[in-house]
């Protein structure tokens, strides 16, 4: 990956340079303003809290690669975790059976963005940000405002137990940013969202499958919201219809701050995964150093804002390569 | 349409022709939802419950005017709604503050144009976006006023502030706005030479930068406008009640994108109406008020809203494909 991007640009660094370079230095910065800071517990303590983020931001990258946006990750989350304790409670299901259907319910919603995007040809964000609402008022309707708990013990350990001395939903997260990071950037099906983010046209014209290769990554991102959803719950003990809400915010910041183009045709795993950590250090530091947490809103709209201009600003003025 | 047909316009005739299909079947639908409930419960057409649904979402209609127009040049502003929290506390804390009255309800309008204005610069000169610029102001907007404000509400407002409240000849003040600022938009929309070029802007960017049309200069005034229509929803929202929440409404800007949208505003831009944007605010809340009537939770409103914009973007794309085959 980083090889590819030095080779079309010699005289740039990678925006994955940059990134990991701001990094050290806000890990600098905040072990020096805070002692909690760089303690290994409060390290993995935010992992385990930027979880959920990191699990949607990675079909999110993919997305975002094909010159797309998905609106609604943040409101499958929520229906899909009051879906989990509806199906398990009321409905009176095994609680793994229950887990199960939410995964399908969460591809399914997926599916469907998919669907209007690519058979109806609705833009991804209006068909998204249709979705935000519908989803989000299936979540409040199917629950009324009614939370479940009570879950049996077994169910916390994914989102609240260690496994080898590290949060166990992170075990799952590294497989995830793994298994995205290889598909995106060793497969044809990696290049085929790289092309159509390109030029989509051109992809059509080559016989890429470019309606099948949309459809298979919004619904990865139900899929992926879903098993978020489930985590969030397990770390949580509790089922809420506003669960997610805002969520997408998060992601998209995280996605675009790691590199992705908004308009689509670059970006990697691995720099989604930097924006990721940089987004929630600068949580946790902000937090740490007595900022509220309403304050850390601002600054992550800021961040959204002026990580885009400065991408802007820095192609410009590199412009001139294809 | 034949020249007789022209020259006998019954006045009925000529006015449904002047409305667009998109609005007709708004209308059409109005009317058999009122009629439908008030047939099933007839206290939905009661004086009272007429009066929350037009009074208590005529600011929803003026602020689905500017976001009418701001889809129609082919973007997207999902921060109105934390905009408006924020003008509304500001409104309150310059009536507060002992200022004369009408400062609390003109600088809301002013901040309105002032921050929008600056979004449209980002997305027009900077190349950002509008969904990236404006759902980062969503996010600094909605943490600045929780920041600012603490979440306390502002009470104890001075008397003589509450516009929202007041009745000239008889008729609410929030119904003269919405009424007067829809039809001066639509004639704008439709006769000015700015107005004009919002259209061309959203339906074809190369041939109106071909027509002379500054793409930059359109857009930022369009976020300009949409500012000062947030800026006035704002202070209705502010003087309808004795308090003002220092909360955003919660979803406002969902609510206020499904009016534009549902009223006829076409999602690949360059088409719409807020005619049709005025009488969606109206149908939108006149169904969340029906659920409560038919004995159905109001918390299915959200999904409701998500399903008219699905509906009426597929109708939009159908009839278009239509079109285009024709």
């Amino acid at each position: 990956m980083a090889a590819a991007t030095a080779v079309r640009v010699p005289f740039r660094l990678s925006q994955e340079a940059i990134l990991a370079a701001i990094l050290a230095l806000a890990l600098l910065v905040l072990a020096f303003t805070s002692e909690q800071f760089f303690t290994l517990d409060n390290l993995l303590n935010q992992g385990r809290l930027a979880c959920e983020v990191g699990l949607v931001a990675l079909p999110m990258t993919m997305i975002i690669v094909t010159g797309g946006i998905d609106l609604s990750a943040g409101s499958i989350l929520g229906l899909c975790a009051i879906m989990l304790g509806v199906l398990w409670k009321n409905l009176g299901l095994p609680l793994e059976l229950a887990i199960a259907l939410t995964l399908v319910i969460g591809t399914s919603a997926g599916l469907v963005n998919g669907l209007v995007i690519t058979r109806i040809g609705v833009p991804p964000l209006i068909a998204t940000l249709a979705t935000l609402a519908l989803y989000r008022g299936l979540a409040e309707g199917i629950s009324q405002a009614r939370s479940v708990r009570g879950y049996p013990d077994w169910f916390f350990v994914l989102g609240q137990r260690d496994l080898g001395g590290i949060p166990a939903q992170l075990w799952l997260l590294g497989v995830a940013i793994l298994v995205f990071a290889v598909v995106l950037a060793r497969t044809g099906f990696g290049r085929t969202l790289y092309a159509i983010g390109n030029n989509e046209t051109a992809s059509r014209f080559s016989g890429l499958p470019v309606d099948r290769a949309k459809l298979v990554i919004y619904g990865l991102s139900g899929f992926m919201a879903a098993l978020a959803a489930w985590i969030f719950v397990s770390r949580v003990s509790t089922t809420r219809s506003d669960m997610g809400t805002g969520l997408e915010l998060d992601v998209i910041a995280a996605v675009v701050l790691g590199g992705t183009s908004i308009f689509g045709g670059t970006g990697t795993i691995l720099g989604t995964v930097l924006g990721v950590v940089l987004v929630q250090l600068l949580k946790n530091g902000l937090a740490l150093t007595g900022v509220k947490g309403d304050a850390t809103i601002v600054v992550i709209g800021v961040v959204l804002i002026l990580s885009i201009l400065i991408t802007n600003l820095v192609q410009r003025r590199g412009g001139g390569e294809g | 349409m034949s020249a007789t047909a022209l020259s006998r316009p019954s006045p009925f005739g000529g006015l449904l022709r002047r409305l667009s299909s998109q609005e007709a079947v708004l209308l059409l639908a109005l009317l058999v939802l009122f009629a439908g409930v008030g047939a099933f419960n007839p206290r939905f057409l009661a004086e009272r419950n007429l009066e929350t649904i037009f009074q208590g979402n005529a600011y929803i209609a003026v602020a689905a005017i500017g976001m009418s127009m701001v889809i129609i040049s082919g973007n997207i502003d999902v921060a109105v709604g934390s905009l408006i929290g924020v003008l509304a506390v500001l409104s309150g804390s310059i009536a507060v503050a002992g200022w004369p009255i009408w400062l609390s309800w003109v600088i809301p309008v002013l901040a309105g144009m002032a921050v929008n204005g600056f979004m449209g610069f980002l997305v027009a000169w900077l190349n950002i976006p509008s969904i990236v610029v404006t759902l980062g102001f969503l996010s600094i907007l909605k943490g600045g006023l929780i920041m600012a404000t603490g979440g306390a509400w502002i009470g104890n407002l001075p008397p003589g502030y509450a516009l929202a409240q007041m009745e000239p000849l008889g008729i609410a003040m929030p119904i003269w706005f919405m009424v007067v600022l829809t039809a001066a938009a639509a004639w704008w929309m439709r006769y000015s030479g700015l107005g004009r070029s919002i259209y061309a802007v959203g339906g074809n960017a190369e041939a109106a930068r071909l027509a002379g049309i500054d793409r930059r200069r359109v857009v930022l005034q369009v976020f300009v406008i949409h500012g000062a229509f947030a800026g006035i929803a704002s202070v209705l929202f502010a003087t309808q009640l004795s308090v003002i929440q220092s909360t955003v409404p919660a979803n406002l800007e969902l609510t206020i994108i499904t009016a534009a949208v549902v009223g006829g505003v076409s999602i690949l831009g360059g088409i719409g109406s807020v005619v049709g944007s005025t009488l969606a605010a109206i149908l939108i809340a006149a169904i969340a008020s029906s659920l409560i009537f038919l004995n159905v939770s109001p918390y299915w409103i959200r999904a409701v809203q998500g399903v008219l914009i699905l509906v009426t973007v597929l109708a939009d794309l159908w009839r278009r494909r239509r079109q285009a085959v024709r």
